[in-house]
């Protein structure tokens, strides 16, 4: 195990609030997620017409991975997500329309790592991809599984994290695992950022 | 880093409680699909393999289980227990547990369940499973849609090589039900038939109920007669589409690279391939032009979905456990459904099962989201 890596860049997005690296880029007083995540989009000037497709969850990791991939080059980046409620805010959707007209639209969202194959798409990865689900944020999972991939050569980077949504709440924070950064990749490390 | 082993192994399927069970019936090319008329969970009959409710239950009381579960809990518990038992392993701070699954509890979602929807949260799954066993790790849950079985092996595989654990329990299951059959219905993708993967007048899939185990360690002591161990494995993007698999197979393709790279064997080495074969138009249309990218044309394939139908996250880990029993049985099973091969690339689909001396295969599935994995295994030599 070679396991001297750093963390290059890390995002949040809690509280109405999106930052980088611990400074805020935007924030509002927007009444819901929905309102919040529309108004950051247009903030950071993305032009991407299949994001309005996309389901609460998706959006979400897609703005924080978007944040952090926005001018990365490297193109070899596992993708390791994880989080507490899958997909189960669009999985009561779903159940919900069983009894009138289920839609693959919304069904297609009901797998947590769809929202991988988002940023898979968007950032042209055809990289490693897993989704990861625990009762609260795993540091030491999602460290080990970083470190296999680059231990292994699988991924050149790693972006990592926790992508929450869940009836209406949400809390994301990614960051990108790199050979270079200003922090060191450790447990300790990852859960003071987080 | 030493050598990573899939070992002791258990199947609950339409077939049976044990994997015995359920080789034997494929090595008779029985299928395990039959018409189901169930109203509460699709208006119209359907194809699928179920587990029968009344056995399960018998073989979950012989458990002794000291509060309620739920039926896929029930499974899960009861192919994990057999796998257990069989191992002699004592669970202790080395034995790690990953579990596979795509919608886990989903049914306390529908209107009457017995269940809170807390039990939906796939983490309270997880903890059930701990519980009852008493792991001393959390369980690790990958929902990583229809590559979760497969990739799930090598999660153990690279958590053991990161020395977390010595040895790692796996399990996949998933449930036939309302949510799933509703949500595959609606993209037209079921059949009303029995699947029949690669085949010219395919008509779509079929959704199956299994619940396996398998015992991923790095221990060559704790090994059974089907043991391989994984050479080499990897989980590519397709960067394409959400719903609908690449046309050029990207990330299929570059699953099998990678593995065959890590693996340090040629595509010529690959014995047998164990493929996804939903039986779906585009899913098997996009494999045969991966396969072909990759040079493997010409090895011998099957997909098992003719017997179980898709098991979601269980499948990449229950056709693992065949491939391994495959090659100790030095036998190809054939791909029941087929008759006239209905792709546009060239594929050499097992027709009839044939025995024949076999050391390596590879697994491969491809799921929504554009996910993809290729696991290389090999029988253990002296």
């Amino acid at each position: 195990m070679k396991n001297d890596y750093h963390i290059q860049s890390y995002c949040h997005i809690r509280n109405n609030d999106i930052s980088l690296n611990g400074n805020s880029l935007y924030k509002d007083d927007a009444d819901s997620f929905s309102e919040f995540i529309k108004a950051v989009y247009k903030h950071l000037k993305i032009d991407y017409s299949k994001f309005f497709k996309m389901d609460s969850l998706s959006k979400l990791a897609f703005i924080a991975a978007d944040t952090l991939l926005v001018e990365e080059t490297e193109k070899n980046i596992g993708l390791v997500l994880s989080n507490k409620a899958a997909s189960l805010d669009t999985d009561r959707k779903h159940q919900e329309s069983i009894k009138d007209y289920p839609s693959p639209a919304v069904f297609v969202y009901t797998l947590p790592n769809i929202c991988l194959g988002e940023i898979s798409i968007k950032h042209q990865l055809y990289s490693e991809n897993s989704f990861f689900v625990f009762d609260s944020f795993n540091a030491e999972a999602l460290h080990t599984y970083a470190n296999s991939l680059l231990d292994e050569e699988k991924s050149e980077k790693v972006l990592c994290g926790w992508v929450n949504f869940d009836d209406g709440k949400y809390d994301a924070f990614l960051y990108v695992v790199a050979k270079k950064g200003t922090f060191v990749h450790s447990i300790a490390e990852i859960n003071r950022l987080y | 880093m030493s050598k990573v082993y899939l070992s002791y192994n258990n199947i609950v399927s339409s077939y049976g409680f044990d994997t015995a069970s359920a080789i034997q019936n494929i090595s008779n090319e029985v299928p395990g699909l039959q018409l189901i008329d169930d109203k509460n969970v699709l208006p119209n009959p359907f194809y699928s393999s179920r587990i029968p409710q009344d056995k399960l239950e018998g073989k979950y009381q012989e458990l002794h289980p000291k509060e309620k579960h739920t039926r896929l809990e029930k499974m899960l518990l009861v192919s994990l227990a057999e796998t257990i038992k069989q191992s002699g392993l004592k669970i202790n701070q080395r034995v790690g547990l990953i579990i596979s699954t795509t919608k886990g509890n989903i049914d306390v979602l529908e209107n009457g369940s017995d269940f809170p929807e807390e039990r939906a949260y796939l983490a309270s799954l997880g903890e059930k499973i701990k519980s009852f066993f008493g792991f001393q790790n959390d369980a690790i849950v990958l929902s990583n849609a229809c590559v979760s079985g497969v990739l799930a092996v090598t999660v153990a595989k690279r958590f053991i090589n990161q020395n977390t654990f010595d040895h790692v329990f796996v399990i996949g299951g998933d449930l036939v039900t309302e949510f799933i059959l509703s949500g595959f219905n609606a993209f037209q993708a079921l059949s009303n038939e029995p699947c029949r993967p690669y085949c010219k007048t395919r008509t779509g899939i079929n959704i199956g109920e299994v619940a396996a185990s398998v015992l991923v360690t790095r221990d060559s002591t704790k090994l059974v007669d089907e043991s391989v161990v994984i050479l080499g494995e990897a989980s590519c993007n397709d960067a394409n589409h959400i719903s609908g698999p690449s046309r050029t197979g990207e990330g299929l393709h570059r699953s099998v690279e990678s593995a065959l790279k890590q693996a340090k064997v040629n595509p010529e080495d690959i014995d047998y391939i164990s493929a996804h074969g939903t039986a779906t138009n585009f899913n098997d249309e996009m494999e045969a032009i991966a396969f072909n990218r990759s040079g493997l044309q010409n090895t011998p394939l099957n997909s098992l979905k003719g017997y179980f139908g898709h098991t979601l996250g269980a499948s990449g880990l229950l056709e693992t456990i065949i491939g391994m029993h495959s090659l100790n049985q030095n036998t190809l099973f054939a791909s029941l459904g087929f008759q006239e091969l209905g792709v546009s690339a060239p594929l050499h689909i097992i027709e009839t099962t044939t025995r024949k001396e076999i050391s390596t295969f590879l697994k491969t599935a491809s799921g929504f989201g554009g996910c993809n994995t290729a696991a290389i295994f090999q029988k253990v030599s002296e």
